[in-house]
């Protein structure tokens, strides 16, 4: 089979050999006989209609659940406009602004996902995009070694952060030798008291979340704030643009960065696929990682929209660049703004105030329960709370799969529940199966 | 000269509402193919184009009554409100104002775009693939039998035994790779500073080595455009902990000498690592594995089709061999042994894991696609995707004007401006319905032209892309000074861009 996808004729590709030069294709290839490859991969071609049997018969092994899942990766109603806009070809099959002259749609979108940034955080610098929150947690941390007033090298996390984040740090942090320290959490946030403890001059970055993993809202934020200032040690501050919409500004409790993903706007429920946002201080313009996108003006006097101060970056500063990150998340971010437009600023408020009382109301109904106590954590919810079980969690959690409902096991008899507005009609359910499995 | 027999009246859609200074009409007339084409452009007043969201939309909200007390909440929340049918308005303007691989030519060197099969986002979008991951293994089997089938096939087209899906780009391949080499030389007590890396390498290998904690050795092209095999010899030591390479390079050349290159490595303890950007050049012909290659990342967006999405998502797995595979990221899909009814994959933890490079599994849909691609063309049209790469690359740099200094080459050339200015250049094939090449890079060629057409182009739209370069290889300079003219805005002036930067709509200026 040729390629289906390529468009020659074989009378076609005959006069294109003709003017090359050469009797066939083969003759293009100068790879040594030595490293030459005479074997297969093995691979079958398929039809289009085979193809996607193929794989829809894999990925159909998967179990039909309803995920009342969070910790991370959340979904919310994404509208159909959204992917009807976005898979437009310009946008879905174009590339990096390096021509802004042809590329004003894409580049005057990415400005506004930033302008949206930077309205949600009262900061002044979005980039637009990295790969996800745990990504711009490590670049975060890099951040902090070029920021001439931090001299420290260690990075404090809270002591609940999610293991995967946690894992990635690490590998950010490995390359500049920074330390990761963990501080404490009581009753599902930061302990700010033994936080205070163990901040020393030594610390570079005070990294805390809101909502915690845990989906607790954390009520101390300023006095984080303010304790990282203490210890000329940047505050670098966890969310997403959905809490951010009705929770504190991270400016007004002294954020310097601001990261986290913005996925569960635009895109939902993808395997972790996700969107980093990175946002921070103009005062740290110069080191920030990752694309910028500016607005200029062009030959016609209009106001025009550019990549900007990409001496940052690697393909101009190689070695000394801010980041090695190149593709990033673009055409995601093209989705959140969409979505937050379609939503609007009262829209937002709306979904983000049901993130408050949608968990509080589930867990009230989850505490009558016989064998469950919910929520565990006092304290202001976010789409995620956890819940106490009496039977082993592990139990509870593989039962509940059994009729059809998926929650994490994250202790011996600790659960957690996410509920948004996209399980509201399942509530039901998931109550009256627990309420088998858990006595 | 062309020697077309076709008929090349293709006029695009083209939409302008904005008055403008610039010329209303251009005809390129190549004596046979005669392309005319203007990029829709929108505009409500003179001095901006299409509004922004917030200039058609603005809205304030003031939390009030929330049900968290006042002092957890923010004041008040301003975001643009348009209505839905104000919305799709706005981004069909804004994509009208866009050029995608759809739109026209799109031979930007090194980045391989491709044209990108529209079953594969059906396939992505199925909502079995759309699963949490946090659920247990055993309930989503498919999701790692599909994961595992695209393991075992990258590893068979990459020469690799073991490939990891979980970097989410090119870049975090090339993070991943060094991260699995420095693993490695520590669980040996071998110490080492260094990652060699040749002048014409992609500015990622740089970063990457830097951010891994490693000294970078920049390399010397040889005079053919190679790696110079004495400067190779010079630069590699016991502190050398890889040697990073694309092959063929950015030049499009064959590293011919790659198993002297790579016993020269190996003998020194160091690992050799292969940037996959150009793997589009060599499918079924060479395998980076059988040259010597112990580490890779393969860009799934560039050579398995899924789309650039305007800067990302892409993926970038990476393929080791079995001596590297115990430092491989986790969690990592293999097959389980025994029938206890819990599936026939799981996750587990290599034994000398580095951990992971994306919070859970990397770009997932991006995957889900390659694997379509993959499946559809087999072995057979992935050869094909590849012949046809390096046919179309080598008929168009018989038909342009401009010296190609290096040679032979695959996928990509890179052509020389000579006396132009590269970014002219560009500038003025914009006006000519085609993206243009990458300009000034790799700077072993003066003034490059870094010119990769893929497969997808067909012969009579390469013509067309010679049209356009031969157009403006007849221009004078002050032309294409003031090129582009026929795209959605003019000449961007990036320079005072960057000076003083507006990098959201409330950095704007107030008072326009």
């Amino acid at each position: 089979m040729t390629s289906p996808y390529a468009p020659h004729t074989a009378t076609e590709t005959e006069a294109m050999l003709e003017a090359v030069g050469v009797n066939n294709i083969e003759a293009l290839f100068d790879v040594p006989g030595s490293v030459a490859f005479d074997g297969d991969f093995g691979i079958d071609a398929h039809g289009e209609r085979a193809a996607r049997r193929e794989a829809a018969k894999l990925l159909g092994r998967n179990d039909d659940l309803t995920e009342f899942l969070g910790r991370g990766h959340y979904t919310h109603y994404v509208p159909s406009v959204v992917d009807d806009l976005s898979t437009r070809s310009e946008f879905l099959t174009s590339y990096t602004q390096y021509q802004p002259e042809v590329a004003q749609g894409f580049l005057q979108a990415l400005f506004e996902y930033q302008s949206m940034l930077v309205e949600l955080t009262g900061l002044d610098v979005a980039n637009c995009s990295m790969y996800d929150d745990a990504t711009a947690l490590g670049e975060a941390a890099t951040l902090s070694q070029r920021v001439r007033s931090v001299s420290g090298e260690t990075v404090l996390v809270p002591a609940y952060l999610r293991e995967g984040k946690r894992a990635v740090l690490a590998n950010y942090v490995d390359g500049p030798g920074l330390d990761v320290e963990s501080y404490p959490m009581v009753n599902g946030q930061a302990d700010v008291d033994a936080l205070a403890d163990a901040i020393d001059e030594d610390v570079a970055l005070v990294y805390a979340e809101t909502p915690t993993v845990r989906g607790v809202i954390e009520e101390r934020l300023a006095d984080i704030g303010a304790l990282a200032e203490d210890h000329d040690a940047l505050f670098c501050l966890g969310s997403d643009p959905v809490a951010l919409a009705l929770l504190e500004r991270p400016a007004d409790v002294g954020a310097d960065v601001v990261v986290g993903d913005a996925a569960s706007l635009g895109t939902g429920t993808a395997y972790g696929f996700g969107l980093g946002m990175f946002v921070t201080r103009e005062e740290y313009l110069r080191q920030v990682p990752g694309r910028l996108v500016g607005a200029g003006e062009d030959s016609d006097g209009r106001r025009a929209y550019t990549l900007t101060l990409q001496t940052r970056e690697q393909h101009i500063r190689k070695e000394r660049a801010t980041s090695n990150i190149c593709t990033n998340q673009a055409w995601v971010a093209l989705r959140t703004a969409m979505h937050a437009a379609w939503l609007g600023p009262d829209g937002l408020v709306d979904l983000a105030e049901d993130c408050v009382t949608r968990p509080r109301d589930l867990a009230a109904r989850l505490d009558d329960v016989v064998g469950l106590q919910a929520p565990v954590h006092d304290g202001h919810h976010f789409r995620e709370f956890v819940a106490h079980t009496d039977q082993p969690a592990r139990a509870v959690v593989d039962d509940l799969a059994s009729e059809g409902y998926a929650v994490h096991e994250i202790g011996e008899h600790l659960i957690q529940v996410s509920a948004t507005e996209v399980t509201a009609e399942a509530e039901d359910g998931l109550i009256a199966a627990i309420s088998e499995v858990a006595k | 000269m062309l020697s077309g027999h076709f008929d090349l009246a293709v006029p695009p859609p083209g939409i302008e509402t904005a008055p403008s200074s610039r010329p209303t009409s251009l005809t390129l007339d190549t004596g046979v193919s005669r392309v005319r084409y203007k990029q829709a452009s929108w505009t409500d007043d003179g001095d901006r184009y299409e509004p922004l969201l917030s200039e058609k939309a603005p809205k304030t909200v003031d939390i009030e009554d929330s049900p968290l007390p006042e002092e957890l909440t923010r004041d008040s929340l301003e975001l643009p409100a348009p209505a839905e049918p104000e919305l799709a308005r706005h981004y069909t303007r804004l994509s009208q104002m866009n050029y995608g691989v759809e739109s026209g030519p799109f031979p930007l060197g090194s980045c391989t775009m491709k044209y990108n099969p529209s079953f594969t986002e059906d396939i992505a979008a199925l909502p079995s693939a759309a699963v949490h991951p946090a659920r247990p293994d055993s309930t989503v089997q498919g999701t790692l039998a599909l994961s595992y089938r695209l393991q075992d096939y990258l590893a068979r087209i990459g020469g690799m035994d073991a490939v990891t899906l979980q970097p989410p780009a090119g870049a975090a391949g090339e993070f991943t790779g060094i991260g699995i080499a420095k693993a490695h030389h520590q669980h040996n007590d071998d110490d080492r500073s260094e990652v060699v890396i040749p002048d014409s390498a992609h500015g990622t290998n740089f970063a990457t080595a830097a951010m891994a904690g490693y000294d970078v050795v920049e390399l010397p092209s040889g005079d053919d455009g190679r790696v110079d095999i004495d400067a190779l010899e010079a630069a590699v030591s016991e502190e050398t902990a890889a040697l990073m390479l694309t092959n063929p390079n950015t030049l499009g050349l064959f590293e011919r000498d790659i198993e002297r290159i790579a016993d020269i490595v190996h003998d020194a303890g160091g690992l050799l690592y292969y940037d996959g950007a150009n793997l589009n050049a060599l499918l079924g012909r060479a395998r980076p594995g059988d040259m010597g290659f112990d580490v890779m990342h393969y860009n799934v967006h560039k050579t398995f089709a899924t789309p650039h999405g305007g800067g990302g998502p892409g993926a970038g797995p990476v393929g080791v061999t079995e001596k590297l595979a115990p430092f491989l990221p986790a969690p990592h899909v293999r097959e389980r042994e025994g029938d206890d009814g819990r599936g026939d994959y799981e996750y587990y933890r290599p034994d000398h894991s580095i951990g992971k490079v994306h919070g859970y599994y990397g770009n997932w849909p991006v995957l889900v696609k390659a694997f379509a691609y993959i499946t559809r063309l087999g072995d057979s049209g992935l050869a094909d995707a590849s012949a046809k790469a390096v046919l179309n690359a080598n008929y168009l740099a018989e038909r342009i004007p401009y010296e190609v200094p290096f040679g032979p080459f695959h996928h990509e050339f890179v052509a020389s401006a000579g006396e132009q200015d590269a970014a002219d250049v560009a500038k003025g094939m914009l006006d000519h319905g085609v993206h243009p090449p990458t300009t000034k890079w790799p700077e072993t060629v003066a003034e490059a032209l870094m010119t990769e057409p893929t497969e997808g182009e067909s012969r009579r739209s390469l013509d067309q892309l010679a049209a356009a370069f031969g157009a403006v290889h007849g221009e004078d300079d002050g032309t294409l000074a003031a090129a582009p003219t026929r795209t959605a805005a003019g000449r961007i002036d990036q320079v005072s861009a960057a000076r003083t930067p507006q990098l959201s709509w409330q950095a704007l200026d107030s008072d326009d």
